[in-house]
């Protein structure tokens, strides 16, 4: 559904964008994280034609922005940054505002109108002018902007920016759902927005693209994936350590907090391939020493911890 | 072509109501009509001339829309990028053109509606006398030229900032040159400092004024429709250039 190749934009002697390639298929969220100034708008920009890029191709469905700006932005959803809406309109008259360049007219305006305010909790301000709006309301009337028409294509630039934990969970669930018959871009500062709504990540650090995969697969990267932590009460940490490192698999032993007579370890795997079952060998191991356990679990890895060993190491990324 | 006119239409609707939910504008057509009626009634001793003429109410008309026409104007483009609706409304299904023909034929609109308001004028001159009604009409068309080009300035001007006041005060400047170097005082002046007769024509014909005036005898000239239209299409097409080389940066 979109298809970005090679895309690079310089801005003045500053590379911003350095040939940035991905695909996103219908039915299929993409997380798009990277840290501040990274290049995350100025791509969702260059996707959504409004900024012009050097080189490289964007494609939405079949058609390519440059040439065929019109259906390739009909095609689409667009949730700026900051969510801009016209502030001397009411909500109702800027979603008719929309629609009607969206090329809805008449009944079908009116229907599109209605569902939208609907589906984005926007009763209450319908006749309330966009300048006096809470920022949750501004957010998410700029997201009814977005899927008024329908479109194939969304692209949301930080859709859950200044909500409340609630009005966050909705609007991830709407997401979510709309992401099975759509082909979605989020960007994100959130990495728990990740987990909860996205199929596949790609980070990008000084322009480049140096991520990308479905979480699972980067949280696996992270060096506390596998690994198991216990918490066991009535033994000294080291003679705990002492006994776990003699599990089958177990590299090394951590020790995270030791207070009130009880020790939290993490247990750190030999290779990701003798991760599996240590948690159990850990559990036998506790059992046959007559620990009492209050905690075993074991960790998938961490995102955020990913994404700041692969946005912090500038030199791994120059040698990609 | 059919969806481009329909994009037009509704940008300029949605425009022009954009200038009827404040008070501002009514506030600007009520000034716009004190002040006409206060320049032709008192500065042009309207009744003293005992003539059935409109001269002396459009003879004022550039000097008003040098100050009104940017006011309409610098909020065109400016507030979208101020408030970051231009990127909203450029990566809508709409051309840059259509954007830009929207707001000003909204404006355009707007000013018309203001100078009918001073439909009064006519009635008052036609109770009191018998004047020549091809040439009030030629005053009229003459006046909304004139604020067409001020709104083609001020639209340009305002796709240069983000700033309204800015946008404002450089229109305001352009307008005011565009007035003087074809006014009466200014090129009497460039005569007496010697430049050269070539240079003065040429100044002089550049002027909004020298053809304001030209179309005010009641004659509609094709010189003076032409310069008008050149005008208006150099502005505009400017204002494209000026928002699409923004854009990139």
């Amino acid at each position: 559904m979109i298809k970005v190749d090679n895309l690079t934009k310089w801005f003045g002697k500053n590379l911003a964008v350095d040939g940035v390639s991905f695909e996103v298929a219908k039915g299929e969220v993409l997380g798009f994280l990277g840290p501040n100034g990274a290049g995350k708008s100025t791509t969702m920009r260059m996707i959504t034609g409004f900024i012009p890029y050097d080189i490289g191709t964007v494609t939405i469905g079949s058609y390519n922005i440059d040439d065929n700006p019109l259906k390739a932005k009909a095609m689409m959803g667009y949730l700026p940054e900051n969510a801009p809406a016209y502030g001397d309109m009411t909500v109702a008259a800027f979603l008719g505002f929309i629609a009607a360049l969206r090329g809805l007219s008449g009944r079908d305006r009116r229907i599109a109108v209605d569902k939208v305010i609907e589906t984005c909790f926007l009763r209450p301000v319908r006749h309330q002018s966009v300048d006096t709006l809470s920022k949750g309301y501004l957010h998410r009337t700029c997201f009814a902007q977005s899927i008024i028409h329908d479109p194939d294509v969304l692209i949301l630039d930080e859709p859950t920016d200044g909500l409340d934990p609630n009005q966050k969970h909705e609007v991830r669930n709407l997401i979510k759902r709309m992401g099975e018959r759509k082909a979605i871009i989020i960007s994100t500062h959130i990495l728990e927005e990740v987990d909860a709504v996205c199929s596949r990540v790609i980070i990008i650090n000084n322009g480049r693209l140096v991520a990308n995969g479905n979480p699972a697969e980067l949280k696996a990267q992270s060096k506390l994936a596998g690994s198991v932590v216990v918490t066991i009460h009535g033994v000294a940490y080291n003679d705990a350590a002492r006994r776990l490192e003699q599990c089958d698999g177990a590299k090394s032993v951590q020790n995270i907090a030791e207070e009130n007579g009880a020790c939290k370890v993490r247990v750190y795997p030999e290779s990701s391939s003798v991760a599996n079952g240590l948690a159990e060998r850990v559990h036998a191991a506790a059992s046959e020493s007559n620990w009492i356990i209050s905690e075993l679990h074991r960790e998938d890895g961490r995102l955020d911890e990913v994404f700041r060993t692969i946005t912090t190491s500038d030199t791994d990324t120059a040698q990609r | 072509m059919n969806s481009s006119i329909k994009n037009i239409r509704t940008i300029v609707a949605k425009e022009l109501s954009s200038y009827f939910v404040s008070p501002v504008a009514y506030v600007f057509i009520v000034v716009f009509l004190m002040l006409s009626g206060v320049f032709t009634l008192v500065f042009s001793q309207y009744f003293e001339f005992n003539e059935a003429t409109l001269d002396p109410f459009f003879y004022w008309h550039p000097w008003l829309y040098m100050v009104f026409v940017p006011a309409v104007g610098m909020r065109l483009w400016s507030e979208e990028r101020r408030s970051g609706t231009l990127e909203l409304l450029l990566t809508l299904p709409v051309t840059v053109w259509q954007a830009i023909w929207g707001k000003y034929l909204a404006g355009c609109i707007f000013l018309i509606l203001c100078l009918f308001m001073t439909f009064p004028m006519v009635i008052t001159v036609n109770y009191l006398g018998d004047p020549d009604q091809g040439k009030i009409l030629c005053g009229f068309i003459g006046s909304l030229l004139v604020a067409f080009t001020f709104l083609a300035v001020s639209g340009l001007t305002s796709a240069f900032t983000r700033n309204q006041v800015v946008s404002f005060i450089i229109s305001l400047v352009v307008c005011f040159g565009l007035i003087c170097c074809g006014w009466q005082p200014v090129t009497d002046a460039m005569v007496a400092f010697d430049v050269p007769p070539d240079a003065v024509k040429f100044i002089t014909a550049s002027s909004i004024f020298t053809h304001f005036e030209s179309i005010q005898r009641g004659v509609i000239n094709s010189r003076d429709v032409v310069y008008y239209v050149s005008m208006i299409c150099f502005l505009i097409f400017s204002t494209n250039v000026v928002l699409n080389s923004r854009r990139a940066n």
